[in-house]
């Protein structure tokens, strides 16, 4: 079974976001998403600073197997990003919802939030996937 | 549900992650394909290959039919145990399948991809006509590779002294029948190791033997980046029944001597290497890319000469960046790959990139 936090959010294509105690919120893919692709070898990121909209295409992670695009799972302003990945992208499978985070945002409208999924219909939309 | 090995349960004992495989439930991995690929070129891994069809030939006339069969010529199999690796073609000359064939003291032993099994026997018991033969599938034997630089001395441990002696004199290519078990050291990875290939209801002893002597599981994801590394092919890939060997890097297979040997293929064979000759036929060649992305199977290229296309790609985590086959105009200099819309420069190679652990490409 795959680890579903229930601190977070989720976006039907398998992001998680997570409001930080500075205001900002994180952003990152699930465990289901990252034991879905399988060894992640290069994660391309967004630009620090630039406007994105829900659902827009920001960053591609890239397994042995497959490339997947990774959507913004709402809209805002990307305030930083995590270099780490570039030299470590295994990050992502061996710690998905912590040091595996791959940007920060100040969310728009943060009640936007709501429309995203909680722990237990993510786990839900897992199974019927 | 699809087709089990007899492993079955013990690839889910040992965490397997399980894919369909051409109609077979396969561990694609057991954690992380990368480190099962490492533990190959580093150490020992063992990977049940038993959903692959065994066909024995025999009869008196076994060896004469294999020669108009088979694109190579088994009159190489100077003795039992040898083994050679081989197309089987139709009358276009186009590769039906690719296999290894074993000389075996009763006969012979093909080796032949699952995913073409049905039309592979088809097309043996069709050729049949007018030699005295016997074609007898054997789907009761497991198969099981063990690779990797300590792999010889992880079997020698787990069999009998005096099976060990023999396992440790075989050189390449050359196996040994030992009772139930024939073990020869031929296999797909470009590392020493050898292939079992045995009754299946002695596949759990022996995998729980090789298991408990540090032999790691391997799963068909890693041994597809493996074999890619080595630069061989695999078919329904990088070859099919479009594709001629001459343009699929198989022209060393081909046994052209002695000159009256007629093959299946072999007229077909001529008029290829007249195309090959004025430039129209395309060639196989191996790909680079060193800076960051992923070439992928049917991502497009454009070379000087015209276009082609990847026909296997992947993330080498031997060389940790991007390696392919690829099939472009023969005598290409430059090549780009179009990857995810970007036309990226990818440097062409010699189709092989790592034997026994070591980068092998300039």
């Amino acid at each position: 079974m795959s680890d579903i936090p229930d601190d977070l959010r989720y976006a039907s294509t398998h992001e998680w976001i997570r409001i930080n105690d500075d205001g900002t919120a994180s952003v990152g893919i699930s465990d289901h998403a990252q034991d879905a692709l399988g060894d992640i070898v290069f994660v391309e990121l967004p630009e620090p600073g630039s406007s994105v909209n829900a659902k827009d295409e920001v960053a591609v992670v890239e397994s042995v197997k497959a490339a997947s695009d990774i959507y913004s799972p709402v809209s805002g302003e990307v305030t930083a990003v995590n270099e780490a990945l570039v030299d470590a992208p295994e990050t992502v499978n061996s710690s998905p919802y912590e040091n595996g985070w791959f940007f920060k945002m100040k969310v728009g409208d943060e009640t936007k939030l709501q429309e995203l999924m909680d722990a237990h219909a993510y786990s839900n939309h897992c199974d019927n996937e | 549900m699809g087709q089990q090995t007899s492993l079955y349960q013990k690839h889910l004992d040992a965490g397997a992650k399980i894919v369909d495989f051409a109609g077979w439930d396969m561990p694609i991995n057991y954690g992380s394909l990368i480190e099962e690929h490492n533990q190959v070129r580093t150490a020992a891994g063992v990977f049940d290959v038993s959903h692959m069809t065994v066909v024995d030939v025999g009869g008196t006339d076994a060896e004469k039919y294999l020669r108009y069969l088979l694109a190579n010529d088994v009159a190489k199999l100077d003795e039992v145990g040898r083994a050679l690796y081989s197309a089987m073609l139709n009358h276009d000359g186009y590769v039906l399948d690719d296999l290894i064939v074993y000389r075996m003291s009763f006969g012979y032993r093909l080796v032949v991809n699952c995913a073409t099994r049905a039309k592979d026997l088809r097309w043996m018991i069709q050729n049949t006509d007018g030699y005295a033969v016997s074609i007898q599938e054997r789907p009761r034997l497991a198969i099981l590779a063990v690779h990797g630089p300590e792999s010889i001395n992880k079997v020698c441990e787990v069999v009998e002294e005096d099976q060990a002696n023999q396992i440790r004199g075989l050189k390449n290519f050359r196996g040994v029948e030992l009772e139930r078990f024939f073990i020869a050291r031929t296999g797909y990875t470009g590392e020493k190791g050898v292939e079992f290939i045995f009754p299946d209801s002695d596949a759990s002893e022996l995998w729980d033997k090789l298991l408990a002597a540090g032999v790691k599981p391997i799963g068909i994801g890693a041994r597809d980046t493996l074999r890619l590394e080595a630069g061989m092919n695999l078919y329904g890939h990088d070859m099919d029944e479009s594709t001629s060997p001459l343009a699929a890097n198989m022209e060393f297979t081909i046994a052209y001597e002695p000159e009256d040997r007629e093959f299946i293929g072999k007229p077909a064979l001529i008029a290829h290497k007249q195309l090959r000759d004025a430039g129209k036929l395309p060639e196989l060649v191996g790909l680079v890319l060193e800076s960051r992305g992923v070439l992928r199977e049917g991502q497009k290229l454009v070379t000087d000469k015209g276009g082609g296309i990847i026909t296997s790609g992947s993330f080498s985590p031997t060389l940790k960046h991007s390696i392919a086959l690829a099939r472009i105009p023969i005598n290409s200099q430059s090549c780009e790959v179009d990857l995810r819309g970007t036309l990226t420069r990818v440097r062409i190679v010699n189709p092989n990139f790592v034997r026994f652990g070591k980068k092998v490409f300039e």
